[in-house]
């Protein structure tokens, strides 16, 4: 099992969350973050101060796959997430030790 | 049997009971039409305070700030509410001497249904007494945009206790009561223009403002850390609020339903108009861009700038008023603070009492006894500059030396004062929680309740 952890553009959500579902995968989890990496921030001015911003709001999309589709899971974010410019975000990738339905104890890759 | 009154008066022997019937119904009917105007002002001009100051400020904060900081307008509205019925009403508008009131009207004595003829003829004197209540409730409100975020709560209450007393009383019997000394109209000796509180209202506020901020000090982090408003929605929808309130202010200082109130209406509007768009268009070639910010900071502005002129000019020089107070204010807050580096939280000195004090000297230059020919000592006098009366600007910065003398020397004793008695700031873990939580043990957004 691998666990992936996709921070993308907010306004990527949506194709994200779609473009998996069309290839089968249900489960995941979200979250609002805030982050960068090479992409530079923006300034803000409230009243002549100027602020500049440099972490932005990102999406991040935690999902738990089995070893025979995490390639497919992995084309398929990157292709949704994809408009080309610096921002767009990365992927990290795990191994899983173990994963548990808590409802009936299920283990393994029956579990996700 | 020749002359025509008599003949009229044999022809109909009723007739002198008609006329007063008519005369008292006529009265009436002049008086519910004002009454009900400058009831619905007072209201207005409440609505200011709140929700409107306490949406525009409490947007501006930090949103661990949002509850405290409406708190500081919010409060105002029973405290003072008190003290006025009690004394205040007295101090300022009962005959005294010509720095402050007497206590003819202590507990609001005598003061009921019957009008008093110094102020507003055809109002009951309780309509003019609930009305000037709301000025002094919205005064000490606009002085917490300058200590937001930092101050105790205790000591925000005690300051403006005493500050109410010690600057705002005097200030306003001194412009606004019989025999006040900046009040041509009722016996005064200096003949200071002030309509609706340009000096009384935000001269004395926004100097007070700037003596707290810089008494205060700098918020933690301020200027080098990132403190952005936390919701510019709230706080246009608070500034349209104050526009839509300045009308019971303004055109309700006319204390009529009259043709003065209209053309103070007007002027109040054409002001704010200008200002808005000034502050913009000055952000736009400063910073690149123009602001929602910027234009309900310069609509505020605006609407501050024509405060005292609002009831003695014509249209035109308040569409000039607007203009040059939304200039005037953008430069005091972006480049005179920067510059000085006082930490004036929300710009109550750089937009009240900078937009105060323009107002108070462009009165002198625009007012005209063609818009408000109210008699002063029995005749209509030319008013200001454009009148011919050059030495109308001179009376002016009188009454605006005056107003900032005792802003700056009252609120720096009352400092002072309570400082020693129970310190004004908070301490620094305190700040960093925030004001909601360490002063009044809530929070203004809870996402998981």
């Amino acid at each position: 099992m691998k666990k992936i952890e996709a921070v993308v553009q907010p306004f990527k959500l949506e194709e994200v969350k779609e473009a998996l579902k069309n290839i089968g995968i249900d489960g995941m989890t979200i979250s609002e973050v805030r982050g960068h990496g090479r992409q530079k921030g923006h300034k803000e001015v409230y009243r002549g101060q100027e602020y500049n911003v440099d972490l932005l709001p990102k999406v991040k999309f935690e999902l738990v796959v089995s070893d025979l589709r995490f390639e497919e899971v992995l084309e398929t974010i990157t292709n949704a997430a994809r408009s080309g410019k610096i921002g767009d975000g990365k992927i990290f990738v795990y191994e899983v030790a173990e994963a548990i339905r808590i409802r009936n104890g299920d283990r393994g890759d029956a579990a996700i | 049997m020749s002359n025509p009154t008599a003949l009229l008066l044999q022809a109909a022997p009723d007739l002198t009971a008609r006329l007063n019937a008519l005369e008292a119904a006529a009265k009436s009917a002049q008086s519910a039409g004002d009454n009900a105007w400058m009831l619905l002002s007072a209201a207005l001009v409440l609505m200011m305070t709140g929700p409107g100051l306490a949406l525009f400020y409490g947007g501006l904060v930090r949103r661990k700030n949002v509850l405290s900081t409406m708190m500081h307008s919010f409060v105002m509205m029973g405290l003072i509410t008190v003290i006025w019925a009690v004394v205040g009403y007295s101090l300022v508008f009962a005959e005294g001497n010509p720095f402050i009131g007497g206590l003819k009207y202590l507990f609001l004595n005598g003061v009921g249904k019957d009008p008093n003829a110094d102020y507003a003829a055809t109002i009951p004197q309780q309509t003019f007494m609930i009305y000037q209540l709301m000025f002094a409730v919205i005064t000490p409100a606009l002085i917490s945009g300058a200590y937001a975020e930092r101050i105790k709560f205790s000591a925000m209450t005690l300051f403006t206790t005493l500050w109410i007393f010690v600057v705002y009383f005097p200030m306003a019997h001194m412009v606004w009561g019989k025999g006040g000394l900046l009040n041509a109209y009722l016996g005064g000796s200096i003949a200071t223009l002030d309509f609706a509180g340009g000096t009384v209202v935000h001269i004395t506020s926004g100097v007070s403002a700037l003596v707290c901020a810089i008494y205060l000090g700098k918020r933690h982090g301020f200027p080098n850390e990132p403190i952005k408003p936390h919701s510019l929605v709230l706080s246009v929808i608070g500034a349209c609020m104050l526009w839509v309130g300045w009308f019971g202010f303004n055109a309700g200082s006319a204390l009529a339903a009259s043709g003065l109130a209209t053309s103070a209406f007007v002027a109040t509007h054409f002001a704010a108009a200008t200002a808005a768009l000034s502050w913009m268009l000055a952000e736009w070639l400063h910073s690149g861009k123009p602001s929602m910010l910027g234009g309900i900071s310069g609509a505020v502005a605006g609407l501050v700038a024509i405060t005292p002129a609002s009831g003695f000019v014509k249209p035109m020089p308040a569409l000039v008023i607007g203009l040059l107070a939304g200039l005037f204010c953008f430069w005091m807050v972006t480049a005179v603070k920067q510059k000085f580096g006082y930490d004036d939280t929300l710009d109550a000195f750089g937009v009240h009492g900078a937009g105060g004090t323009l107002g108070a000297i462009l009165t002198g230059i625009f007012a005209t006894s063609a818009v408000n020919d109210a008699p002063i000592n029995g005749k209509v006098v030319p008013l200001g500059l454009v009148d011919g009366n050059a030495m109308q600007i001179v009376n002016q910065g009188i009454g605006i030396l005056i107003a900032v003398g005792l802003a700056v020397v009252g609120t720096f004793i009352i400092l002072k004062v309570c400082d020693a008695l129970i310190g004004m700031r908070v301490d620094g873990d305190e700040e960093e929680q925030g004001l909601d939580l360490s002063q009044h043990g809530e929070e203004g957004y809870i996402p998981e309740a």
